[in-house]
């Protein structure tokens, strides 16, 4: 019962958002945000929970946390877009190195990755601004 | 220079003190420190006691305790001007170190004594020191390098070293990879045929002691198939090399149709091997099921979950441990303080997990196996718990320590790092400690 609630507002959301991409200029309201913020938790219990965590706060020496950094809370969102399509490894962040890699999540969609990144941004102790699916089309777009 | 000889001369006084406790009737050791009134925040079986020698000294890796009770321990990661390696030393006899000392300017995992030099690794090279005649190092700016040039890549780079009796080293070269998928950890890759990384990783190499930067010309692939060892010791007993596998990550992540997150949390095994010339473990075309007691064929391999590997070349391994609970520190106790049911046994430290979410992590504890001429002769049980300072690790930043390395003293203390904030415990038997 739960989960056809879910999708039937995801699938609001869904559409939702979609319209509002083609205004492109006009900011998204909270409820999108909030609907974008509750996909993206379930994509991330899928996809980035493994090395991440629960709590955001990854593996010491090993993933770096989401929770608190200031990457992840931070304006420059083409940055955080491009570790989701392209991967990391071998990067030291805030001074720390980390033994293991992020493989790139290139097959996720537009939205999805938006959905992901806002909810990562605005969990735990992160609060930021929404990343829209425009926004991840457009750094998807201009990488070679 | 006075500091030193009044130092050895508490020494002195110390030692001295030991030997006239020392009962000729008593097999076992006498203690001479006191336990931590909360024996260091442990749960350890009754009888045992233990206490903090030294706290907050960074990430501390592997560490050794020279004949005259000192500690030296591997400090991991981008170190701090001559911060690479730290000595412990306890000149008042309480067991707290109160002389801290350090040199060498790497980051690294591995560190061991043997004959009269200390050997210690960075994530590529493994530099020697001579030590004095009180297990000092004569030298701390030149140290030799033996082994050079060794891979690294972005995981599984810490280089493992253990020493036999006869003059070789052996090191730990993890494989820089999960499971040698055409595209690492991505979900549904599959293998790369024949694994390309077993050429120079994945395995154990034995290098001579006493030659000069060599690599992997002058260096053996001894062990092959073993994707990553982060604890290992040389087995005096049975004069064979013994190593602790990680086992792969992410079955459920990588391949969500064959593995649901409680088979992923539990599946597959951390592994141990009695290593001879020319074993071959398997990785990556199997691992351990320890719910079927079987090898498997890996997912990328061709695996369906169910399909056991029948291939002849891969080693059994002589005992599995449950799902990602990395093993890095093992020590085969031949002291004379424990109980008698301790010798020959293995300690087997383990860091805790991170890949059983979204199941509770587990496994931030050290444990014991009983042994009897190189065969375990009973099931493996906590020895020493209460690390992560939780009863539940739900993430594993949340862990207030993890266990790393294990060391034994002279007097037959056993030691254990902790990597976190750097705390190194003192364990210790004690028949009146309650
Ligand atoms: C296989 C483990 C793994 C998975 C799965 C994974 N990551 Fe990562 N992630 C890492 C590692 C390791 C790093 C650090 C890499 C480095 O420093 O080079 C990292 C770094 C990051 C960073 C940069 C953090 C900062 O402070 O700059 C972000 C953002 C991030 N990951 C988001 C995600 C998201 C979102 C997902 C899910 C789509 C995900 N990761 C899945 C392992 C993983």
């Amino acid at each position: 019962m739960k989960a056809i609630k879910f999708v039937v507002i995801a699938l609001i959301a869904f559409l939702l958002i979609n319209n509002q991409n083609s205004s492109a200029t006009q900011q998204p309201s909270p409820s999108t945000m909030k609907a974008s913020i509750a996909r993206g938790k379930e994509l991330y219990l899928l996809q980035c929970l493994a090395c991440h965590q629960v709590d955001g706060g990854g593996v010491p020496h090993l993933n770096a946390p989401l929770d608190g950094s200031a990457n992840v809370k931070g304006n420059n969102k083409a940055k955080l877009i491009k570790i989701v399509l392209n991967g990391l490894k071998g990067e030291e962040i805030e001074g720390e190195a980390y033994g293991n890699i992020m493989a790139p999540h290139k097959e996720l969609t537009d939205q999805q990755i938006a959905d992901i990144l806002t909810f990562v941004r605005n969990n735990w102790s992160n609060k930021a601004t929404q990343i829209t699916s425009a926004e991840v089309k457009a750094v998807r777009a201009k990488k070679k | 220079m006075r500091k030193i000889v009044s130092l050895s001369l508490a020494f002195l006084v110390l030692l001295s003190t030991t030997v006239q406790a020392e009962d000729s009737t008593h097999v076992f050791n006498q203690i001479t420190v006191k336990p931590d009134a909360d024996n260091a925040g442990l749960k350890l079986l009754p009888g045992f006691g233990a206490l903090k020698v030294a706290d907050n000294l960074g990430h501390t890796r592997h560490l050794v305790v020279n004949a005259q009770g000192d500690i030296y321990t591997k400090i991991m990661g981008r170190v701090a001007s001559e911060k690479g390696i730290i000595k412990l030393h306890d000149s008042k006899g309480d067991g707290k170190a109160d002389v801290i000392t350090s040199f060498g300017n790497y980051g690294g995992t591995g560190i061991a004594i043997k004959n009269g030099y200390l050997y210690a690794s960075s994530d590529e090279e493994v530099f020697r020191y001579k030590l004095d005649d009180k297990g000092g190092v004569l030298d701390t700016k030149q140290p030799e390098k033996i082994i050079t040039g060794l891979k690294k890549g972005n995981q599984h780079e810490t280089k493992s070293i253990a020493l036999d009796n006869d003059g070789n080293i052996y090191v730990n070269i993890g494989a820089y990879s999960n499971s040698c998928q055409i595209e690492d950890r991505t979900k549904g890759s599959l293998g790369k045929m024949p694994c390309p990384i077993l050429d120079s990783a994945g395995g154990i190499w034995q290098f001579k002691t006493n030659v000069l930067n060599q690599s992997y010309a002058q260096g053996e692939r001894y062990a092959t198939g073993l994707r990553n060892v982060v604890g290992l010791d040389w087995n005096s007993e049975l004069n064979e090399l013994f190593v602790m596998q990680h086992g792969r990550d992410q079955l459920h992540d990588l391949f969500p149709d064959l593995y649901d997150e409680r088979a992923n949390a539990e599946k597959p095994a951390e592994t141990m091997y009695a290593i001879k010339k020319g074993t071959n473990a398997g990785w990556p075309y199997v691992y351990y099921d320890p719910e079927l007691n079987k090898k498997m064929v890996a997912p990328e391999y061709g695996g369906d979950a169910k399909k056991e590997s029948t291939d002849p070349s891969f080693s059994n391994p002589t005992m599995a441990f449950p799902a990602h609970l990395a093993p890095n520190g093992l020590l085969f106790y031949t002291g004379n303080q424990f109980p008698e049911k301790y010798k020959n046994g293995a300690f087997i430290a383990f860091h805790g997990s991170w890949n059983r979410a979204p199941l509770p992590q587990a496994g931030y504890y050290v444990v014991f196996v009983p042994f009897e001429k190189g065969k375990p002769t009973g099931k493996w049980e906590v020895f020493a718990d209460g690390f992560s300072g939780m009863e539940v690790v739900t993430g594993t930043r949340g862990a207030a320590h993890r266990p790393c390395g294990l060391a034994q003293g002279p007097d037959g203390s056993l030691y254990v790092s902790d990597d976190v904030k750097g705390t190194i415990y003192r364990i210790v038997y004690n028949k009146e400690t309650k």
